[in-house]
């Protein structure tokens, strides 16, 4: 019998390797071993560490350890080559943009190759996944280059920009760094993570082919202390980071108040919700590009999957009759599912995670595939018997793990869902549009999938809420984060507040004025029960306020999450009350007039300006609150890609000293108008506007709860509303000093954060303040595919 | 679903052909294709999967022994039918299975499918090969005349000796959801087959939606049927993958629920070797090794044995081969 009868028999696929040839010569061409990629060549290798092909163990290439010095030069390399990048137009930066992904498609068989030595995925992924999206997302800012000046008006770049990348998609994310990086007009330091940096090194050549100017990208190898230098260097105005949200937390922390900007792709534990009347065997194929693709490293893997209990006996059945048709194996095999992990120590610590989470019970199953002897490799593997009690439902594994649950009703699957610290993606499966499009909204997650998993295109923006950060990649969203406006680069230091010093006794009519706190529509006393002493502009004693503390912050917060609901009432009902928030305030015109200058000191005229302009801004945002919508996108695919608009949730206000009125209104307004609850900090030391707003808010028929004030010392109040996990972004209004500490504390949830830190906001300037400038930072966007077909 | 007529594990011996179920038509009701999701399964086959070197040969081998070699013209004559009867009693040359190792395996396609008027010509000209005759019937293509006229169709055509009959169904009975009318045309058709095994074609192509064809496919099981089929080469659209996996699937789901094990026949435009490799792999990873002989799968063809043949000698030679220089079909 020879081997083709004896096949005949068996049906076997055989072996179909792509050869690694070629990728080896291009290592021997840099005599496998690589300096980094600076201004426009690459450096002498220096002190270097091995990288390794995970699923043979063999080495491939000896990679520099950055050091301070080679980041110093880099980031040096990114300024000097800054003014003349964006000297360029539009259209040359697009040419630039085009030119490289054309090279990545030429050279697409190399970078596959390459990538899936390095990184151990299946060569079918780097083929049909990696290369193809990460040329795409070239192309695709390339028109970004080109409009930018027109679509993004009042905005420029950043400047220099600190990206640093994680080992599970390298060419991809390095792809989604620099395209819309480059097509704003930054130049880039990027660091590839020293697990994988070879596809970042054969990207450095393609932006020499592409003649790119020397400097625009610099590429900097090393592991985590590499990229603590880029994070930390003062030369750097933006850091844009994918990977863990342990690290995302430590980067969060470290440019707190240095004013650079930050956004952060981080960890996800994403739902895949399956409900009765799916199609279950598209359902479960569904899975395994979920949780399987990539070996389960992916940030957005649906790895917690809910199913609907009258079906779920069935879906386990079938799901594990799937996974046993799994193939693992070599990575450049073209008949492989799943290939190698990363490295031995990623093996070793899911191996640990999951034989420690085995004590807390659930049942394993692993597929019955077999493994090759050697190198990186795990069995895709399901859990069931668990509930989101256990570790494993709570943790992210980021392996080839599934844990399974069973739900009953929407409503409790969306429970189950979003019980969870994080907010990437989700996925849902229903023939029932009615039922899925009722769900996708109410997921806290930056992507929903309806009937399908991990898709992507450059069209569409990426990211997540909760702590799997902040900031989009792709599509406009995505370019918004590389983009920062011109305004605030003309702001003045602010001065410090000097509040008058008191007299003795009351000035006005004798009568007692002590305005309480409004928490949950309610006037409330404090939990202190001190006042503090507002002193008017002439050193007179204008009244009391409540001396707000944590307690009055844990109440106006547990008022704030109750009145959630304020996001789903129609837009147009919230441009209603905001318009006649602003009719209400006008019939008392006089009154806060009066009481602005009894404050401040402004003159009678000017205190009238300034209640004249907070009408003005309320009605401003009224007239935003329908239409500062969403945008459907268009992948590549037959789908429709919804971007929506969705509130953040819970905003914490800290209105600055100056116009006590105005400032207040100018970020309450957009803050409501997008559907958040507000916990509001008024002026310290002039708070009386915002306590007489609340009866304005009363007659305006405000729900209790969208809008609370809590009176008191506004840095201190601002810690605690850093710290508290409900609180889901914060606006800080104040010095330098506080900006920081804000911002380092508010990693507990990851909170956003917009902070003045110092800088003199002028609260008339309605071009720039009555626009998208706080609606952009009260908004998250949520990107919704449907793909359809009858 | 509570239909279970024999236990999961298949007795290590033999075929149990299908006896037929009622028909169940909550089950009918409940079953959903997601056609997006079938297109992006169907396209990751030939990514998936690959079978090069002498994997290949071996697999074009056995596709040979999945063909239904058909002829369905209208200006069909005996020489024409004669001649395909000629090239199924030696699908492969000589020299190529010699250079392959093959001589031994007695490769012979799974069938020779005609019109009814052509079977007596077809059963003398394959005697002493054991190759079936297979016949279209029941007014083929479109299979709206009266249905004792259709029956009647079948028991001529296994009378002359067919030993396979490809039915078509009343693609409006499938429009119009008259599950019951379709379920009991099927059975009618089947018992007129008697001991001849009954292909239930859908006209996949007119079934507008791949629920549609899903439900049909399942409603024929229930009737009886021996193998689904996808088309009658006539529709505007014939076989392709994602309308396979909607078939293969209820197959699947069918044998879970019956241990009955049906067969599933693509027809139509599938005329390279790629393709039937393509077909392979799907019947593969949906259903399993097991699937890939011919009582359970069959390629309705007539140009693919032709290109296969091309192949094998590209494989046997390492050159690359011309189509004329093969025996033509």
């Amino acid at each position: 019998m020879n081997e083709i009868t004896q096949t005949f028999e068996t049906l076997d696929y055989g072996l179909a390797p792509e050869s690694p040839d070629l990728a080896k010569a291009w290592l021997d061409s840099h005599k496998r071993k690589f300096g980094h990629f600076i201004g426009g060549g690459f450096t002498k290798p220096g002190k270097t560490f091995a990288t390794s092909d995970p699923s043979n163990d063999e080495k491939l290439a000896e990679i520099s350890h950055g050091t301070q010095k080679d980041v110093d030069a880099a980031v040096t390399a990114a300024r000097d080559a800054l003014p003349g990048w964006q000297a360029l137009s539009g259209f040359e930066r697009a040419r630039y943009l085009y030119a490289i992904a054309r090279l990545i498609q030429k050279d697409s068989r190399l970078f596959a190759v390459v990538e899936t030595m390095d990184n151990g995925k299946p060569i079918r992924e780097t083929r049909d996944a990696d290369v193809p999206l990460a040329a795409r997302h070239f192309y695709h800012h390339a028109g970004w280059a080109q409009h930018m000046g027109r679509e993004f008006p009042g905005m420029s770049a950043y400047g220099v920009c600190g990206q640093i990348i994680p080992w599970n998609f390298p060419l991809l994310m390095l792809a989604w760094k620099i395209a819309p990086a480059l097509a704003a007009g930054n130049t880039v330091v990027l660091k590839p993570a020293e697990f994988t940096p070879l596809s970042a090194l054969l990207f450095a050549e393609t932006c020499m082919k592409a003649g790119l100017p020397h400097g625009v990208v610099n590429i900097v190898t090393g592991e985590g202390d590499t990229g603590a230098m880029i994070v930390n260097h003062p030369g750097i105005d933006k850091i844009a980071f994918t990977g863990s949200t342990e690290v995302g937390k430590i980067i969060r922390k470290a440019t707190a108040g240095t004013g650079k900007g930050l956004s952060l792709e981080l960890g996800g534990k994403s739902p895949y919700i399956v409900f009765d009347d799916a199609d279950m065997d598209s359902a479960i194929e569904g899975l395994v590009d979920a949780i399987w693709f990539n070996q389960g490293q992916v940030c957005c893997a649906g790895s917690r999957l809910f199913v609907q209990e009258s079906i779920a006996d069935k879906f386990i059945k079938r799901l594990k009759r799937r996974m046993n048709k799994l193939v693992v194996g070599d990575p450049l095999d073209k008949s492989i599912d799943v290939g190698a992990l990363v490295a031995p120590v990623q093996v070793k610590r899911i191996s640990e995670m999951l034989a420690d989470g085995a004590k807390q019970g659930g049942t394993f199953f692993e597929s019955s595939c077999s493994l090759p002897n050697k190198g990186c490799f795990m069995r895709p593997t399901l859990i069931t018997d668990v509930s989101p009690s256990h570790p494993l439902v709570q943790e992210e594994i980021f392996g080839p793990v599934l844990v399974a649950m069973t739900f009953r009703t929407p409503d409790e699957a969306v429970a189950l869902a979003n019980n969870t610290r994080y907010g990437l993606a989700a996925t849902v499966w229903s023939e029932n549009l009615n039922l899925a499009l009722d769900i996708a909204p109410q997921l806290k997650a930056g992507v929903v999938w309806v009937n399908c998993s991990n898709q992507f295109d450059a069209a569409v923006g990426f990211g997540g809420y909760r702590e799997s950060g902040f900031g989009r990649e792709g599509g406009a969203e995505g370019m918004r984060a590389y983009l920062k406006p011109d305004f605030e680069k003309k702001l003045k230091a602010a001065p410090e507040p000097t509040p008058a010093a008191p007299l003795d006794g009351y000035e006005i009519s004798g009568i007692d004025q002590t305005a309480k706190m409004y928490v949950g529509g309610k006037q409330a006393r404090g939990d202190s029960g001190y006042a503090r002493p507002v002193i008017g502009a002439k050193g007179q004693m204008l009244g009391e306020v409540a001396d707000g503390n944590r307690k009055d912050i844990r109440n106006a917060v547990e008022a704030a999450r109750k009145a959630l609901g304020w996001a789903n009432k129609t837009a147009h009902l919230r441009s209603q009350i905001l318009y006649f928030l602003g009719e209400n305030l006008g019939y008392r015109k006089k009154e806060f007039a009066e009481r602005i200058s009894h404050m401040t000191g402004a003159s009678a005229a000017r205190a009238r300006t300034e209640v004249d302009a907070s009408i003005e801004r309320l009605f401003a945002f009224a007239g935003w609150a329908d239409k500062f919508d969403g945008a459907v996108h268009n992948p590549p695919m037959r789908a429709i890609a919804t971007a929506m608009v969705e509130p953040l949730g819970v905003i914490g206000i800290v209105a600055p000293s100056e116009a006590p009125l105005l400032a207040a209104v100018s970020m309450l307004a957009p803050a409501v108008a997008m559907g958040n609850c507000v916990v509001l900090v008024p002026s310290e030391v002039h708070p009386l506007s915002m306590t007489d707003f609340y009866q304005v808010l009363e007659t305006s028929d405000v729900p209790g709860g969208v809008v609370n004030v809590v009176t008191g010392a506004s840095d201190d109040l601002a810690r605690v509303l850093a710290d508290h996990d409900g609180v889901d972004a914060l606006w800080y209004s104040g010095n330098q000093g506080t900006s920081t500490t804000v911002e380092a504390a508010s990693t507990g949830n990851l909170k956003q954060t917009w902070t003045a830190r110092g800088r003199a906001f002028d609260w008339y300037d309605a071009d720039n303040l009555e626009g998208r400038y706080f609606l952009d930072r009260a908004t998250q966007i949520k990107n919704i595919w449907v793909p359809y077909g009858a | 679903m509570s239909l279970k007529a024999v236990p999961d594990t298949k007795p290590a011996m033999g075929h149990e052909r299908n006896p037929g179920f009622p028909l169940d038509l909550d089950w009918v009701e409940r079953t959903v294709m997601n056609r997006s999701a079938l297109e992006r399964r169907a396209a990751s086959f030939s990514a998936r999967r690959s079978v090069k070197k002498h994997w290949q040969a071996a697999w074009l081998l056995k596709a040979i022994t999945l063909i239904d070699l058909t002829t369905l013209n209208s200006d069909d004559t005996d020489g024409r039918v004669e001649r395909l009867c000629a090239k199924a009693r030696h699908p492969v040359r000589d020299d190529i299975l010699e250079a392959l190792g093959a001589e031994g395996l007695g490769i012979k396609p799974g069938a020779v499918c005609v019109y009814h008027n052509f079977v007596a010509t077809a059963v003398r000209a394959l005697r002493g090969t054991n190759i079936p005759v297979a016949a279209v019937s029941t007014s083929f293509p479109h299979g709206l005349t009266p249905l004792n006229i259709r029956l009647q169709e079948i028991e001529a055509s296994v009378k002359a000796g067919a030993r396979e009959i490809d039915i078509v169904i009343e693609r409006g009975q499938v429009l119009t959801g008259d599950w019951q009318a379709l379920y009991d045309e099927v059975k009618q058709m089947r018992a007129a087959c008697g001991e001849a095994h009954i292909k239930t074609i859908l006209g996949t192509g007119e079934l507008a939606t791949l629920t549609n064809v899903a439900k049909a496919s399942l409603v024929c099981m229930l009737a009886g049927a021996d193998f689904i089929k996808t088309s009658t080469g006539k529709e505007k659209v014939n076989a392709n993958l994602p309308t396979s996996l909607a078939m293969v699937r209820m197959i699947r789901e069918f044998h879970d629920e019956t241990g009955i094990e049906i067969g599933y026949k693509p027809a139509g435009g599938i005329s390279t070797a790629k393709d039937a490799l393509t077909y392979m792999i799907l019947m593969k990873e949906e259903l399993g090794t097991h699937w890939l002989q011919p009582h359970l799968f069959r390629f309705g063809a007539s140009s693919l044995l032709t290109d296969i043949e091309r192949q094998l000698e590209h494989n046997a030679t390492g050159r690359y081969a011309a189509d004329y220089r093969q025996p033509m079909v």
